[in-house]
């Protein structure tokens, strides 16, 4: 019969309704395992909703995953303030479009040091690919998860500097617990291993000073 | 008598003498003379009924070339019967006079490639019935894709540009060029004594049905850029003839910023992030295009481990999932379903997002794949949501949108019988994707020359003998269905171990020569051919585009139908603007 496709299609329509609400229905409340921060509730779209899921920004937010980028940061040392980043340029050749720009500080006799001395990223331009913290050999620079970047001004306003950039490594270590370990981890087998290799050095240092030492009032007394 | 050297016989040479200069049987060099007849006998006898892709190279400068034979222009040909790899045929043309015969009449699918070569290279195809310019405009200066045509804020040919360390003092692009400084007008042109060109106007066809008592015009409507069911910023010409149409001129170029000069600037690397900006809804299908491409010229040593081989098909295959949820969902939305059925399937693709954020980082731009192997591991959560989804939601949510609208009687009466495409007509434009195997050819680029390792998987090519919308529909659903099957078989089967093959390195070279790689995306093939000189960027870099030939079709489709399928047969050839303008 004409129309039983329509009928069919509107009951699907329905069902899903029906199904919003009873969803809802059978939890407490919409923000059960919702973490609430300053910026606002923060959710996640659970797989396991039969009906819709929609989530109320800005006044929701979603759940961002570890692995999210958005816009570089520079990771500093907490303790030390001291920049992670070495001004070694990789990441600026790395970059597709070309937004990140680095003046690499230098003695008064104009010898390099391995430092910043400026270092923009050109936001507007920024296509957030990742690429530079995906090769940046000293874990400096690290992907941002801040999406909010709407300003009035794309000049200076984009133009993010040394200053906007830098970052805490708590803060980075919030974002990125898991990568945060896995680097610590990394730098403390490799701390280790140097200094190991260090301990065996000295070890070694001293036992040739030792020979040396029981080798020179042989040598003393032969010469006298 | 002297002696003879015995020379090994031109391929060829038999059936279409003088045709070839050198080669060998599958990659020859053709004499522009006699291209259409050698293209005939290719055609005819050999079954190369497809014109995959055609690129035009300018080898201005490069080793061993002079300026006789500075232009280049490759096909790409396949056998859509037997399969296989098909057959790439070369013309070399001089730098003075760059013309050769227009080939569109033995394959029609040339039209739009054709129009583009001449549009980026200004290669004249002589005997093409309408070379004019397709995304730029009359009266551009110059022809950018050859190697001497710099842009307006050109700074250096290649980058990583040298202003940017370690002396990189921020200097913005417009301060350094200033906006009118940077134009260049045409030789002997003026602004102010600039008269427009004529308008275009469609070619009329003399429509199939007339209603005698009806009075009608004729008129010519612009429909787009800016209309919601263009599906972006496109525009067709129509004629009318009261409510039928009856004659149709695409329009495109809007969103044209020339993807393939920016690839030549960019090093290898860098242009998998750009892949990802052609069509934006299928970036991970757009990034195993191109690493495919570049691995392919690598050699054996780029190939990647087994783990990131099985994440590949992974992420391709939801890819497809959601891209056809989302072609279903707004195919609807142009029959005038508003948002229901278009936001039901966009839930499930939100889901898919999820899971492509969480390993990649981006929800669109995901820059996931990398030359021999993947940028990043799945974890167990991963994979348990993964496995959640397409053992259970997924199949069940296709269920349910068969249910919900397959025998739905309205969408049948707006579908079927509309925009009519023959088997061969489908063929001869170089159609692809659903948009072939919906006129009931089962042509599909992962069974027809398997890549990466899709041969090992048990699954079908979905066809449908409609050559309708509503066999296009169909087509895309079953597709679904296969994908999930594939998936479930991935997932099964995904071992463990590395996912690159090797440390990746950020500045590498590439040896020289050429190569053409094609995955079968959501949308159809998507090719990439690729020159390189052996350095750290390309010497080339050309997308073959499925939604851009695809439009071949477009006013072959259209004629004879109500101005209202038009929206309908556009919705179902499923066009994104980010890869048909380029």
């Amino acid at each position: 019969m004409f129309g039983i496709g329509i009928l069919r299609g509107l009951s699907t329509t329905l069902k899903r309704t029906v199904t919003t609400f009873t969803d809802d229905i059978g939890q407490a409340s919409r923000y059960i395992n919702s973490v609430t921060t300053p910026a606002g509730k923060v959710l996640q779209q659970p797989p396991e909703v039969k009906g819709i899921f929609t989530i109320q920004y800005p006044e929701e937010k979603r759940q961002l995953p570890e692995n999210f980028r958005f816009i570089p940061m520079l990771v500093y040392e907490e303790d030390t303030g001291k920049q992670r980043c070495t001004a070694c340029g990789i990441c600026s050749k790395v970059c597709p479009s070309q937004c990140i720009w680095i003046v690499r500080d230098q003695t008064k006799e104009g010898k390099p040091i391995p430092r910043p001395k400026e270092f923009y990223i050109d936001a507007s331009i920024c296509m957030s690919c990742g690429l530079c913290a995906e090769f940046c050999p000293f874990d400096s620079i690290k992907m941002n998860h801040d999406y909010e970047l709407a300003v009035y001004d794309r000049f200076p306003g984009l133009i993010l500097d040394l200053e906007e950039l830098s970052v805490p490594t708590s803060y980075y270590a919030a974002l990125y617990p898991k990568a945060w370990e896995a680097e610590e981890e990394a730098r403390r087998i490799k701390e280790e291993r140097k200094r190991a290799r260090a301990k065996k050095a000295a070890e070694a240092k001293a036992k040739k000073a030792a020979a040396a030492k029981k080798a020179a009032p042989k040598k003393s007394a032969e010469d006298s | 008598m002297s002696d003879v050297t015995v020379e090994k016989p031109l391929p060829f040479a038999d059936a279409v003498p003088g045709a070839v200069i050198e080669g060998t049987e599958t990659d020859v060099v053709v004499n522009p003379d006699k291209l259409v007849d050698f293209a005939l006998f290719l055609r005819n006898e050999k079954g190369y009924d497809y014109l995959s892709n055609l690129a035009a190279v300018d080898y201005q400068g490069y080793k061993g070339r002079t300026p006789e034979d500075r232009f280049e222009v490759v096909y790409h040909l396949f056998n859509t019967k037997t399969g296989g790899d098909g057959m790439v045929m070369r013309v070399r043309l001089p730098e003075d006079k760059p013309e050769l015969p227009s080939v569109i009449l033995v394959w029609p699918g040339a039209d739009l490639q054709e129009r583009e070569a001449y549009d980026l290279f200004g290669i004249k195809f002589k005997g093409h019935p309408r070379l004019r310019r397709i995304f730029l405009w009359e009266g551009f200066h110059g022809h950018p894709m050859r190697k001497d045509w710099k842009e307006a804020y050109y700074e250096q040919d290649h980058k990583p540009y040298k202003s940017r360390w370690p002396e990189g003092h921020y200097a913005w692009e417009e301060d350094r060029a200033p906006w009118a400084d940077n134009i260049i007008y045409p030789k002997g042109w003026d602004p102010a004594t600039h008269v427009d060109p004529p308008p275009v106007l469609p070619k009329i066809h003399e429509p199939p049905v007339t209603v005698e008592h009806i009075k009608t015009d004729r008129i010519v409507v612009n429909m787009g850029p800016q209309h919601p069911s263009t599906h972006g910023v496109f525009r067709m010409i129509v004629a009318l003839d009261g409510e039928t149409v009856v004659g149709l001129e695409p329009e495109l170029g809007y969103l044209h910023r020339n993807h393939e000069k920016i690839g030549e600037r960019n090093t290898w690397l860098m242009n998998i992030p750009f892949t990802d900006r052609l069509d934006y809804l299928i970036n991970m299908a757009n990034n195993f295009g191109y690493v495919l491409a570049v691995e392919k010229m690598l050699g054996d040593k780029a190939k990647p481990p087994e783990r990131a081989e099985y994440l590949r098909v992974i992420m391709a295959e939801l890819t497809r999932v959601q891209s056809h949820l989302w072609a279903i969902g707004f195919l609807l939305n142009d029959l005038g379903a508003f948002y229901t059925p278009a936001l039901y399937t966009i839930e499930e693709r939100e889901l898919i997002l999820d899971l492509f954020e969480a390993v990649s980082g981006s929800r669109m731009m995901v820059n996931y794949m990398r030359f021999g192997g993947v940028k990043a591991d799945v974890d167990e959560d991963w994979l348990k949501t993964a496995r959640d989804l397409v053992y259970n939601r997924l199949p069940a949510k296709v269920d349910e949108f068969d249910r919900f609208l397959t025998e739905n009687e309205i969408l049948k009466e707006r579908t079927i019988g509309v925009g009519y495409l023959s088997p061969e007509d489908a063929i001869a434009t170089s159609m692809s994707g659903p948009m072939l195997r919906g006129s009931g050819v089962p042509y599909d680029v992962r069974k027809a020359r398997p890549y990466s390792i899709y041969d090992r998987f048990d699954w079908d090519i979905v066809t449908n003998d409609g050559c309708d919308v509503y066999a296009r529909y169909l087509v895309r659903l079953g597709e679904i269905r296969q994908s999930i099957r594939i998936l479930q078989q991935a997932l099964e089967q995904l071992p463990d171990g590395p996912i690159m093959n090797k440390k990746p390195a950020y500045v590498f070279k590439v040896p020289a020569g050429d190569a053409y790689a094609a995955v079968e995306t959501p949308k159809g093939e998507l090719g990439f051919y690729l020159v390189s000189d052996g350095s750290d960027n390309p010497w080339r870099y050309h997308v073959r585009s499925s939604s851009y030939i695809n439009l071949n079709a477009l006013e072959h489709m259209s004629i004879g139908y109500k101005v209202a399928d038009i929206v309908t047969i556009l919705g179902a050839i499923d066009i994104v603007l980010g890869e048909v303008d380029r």
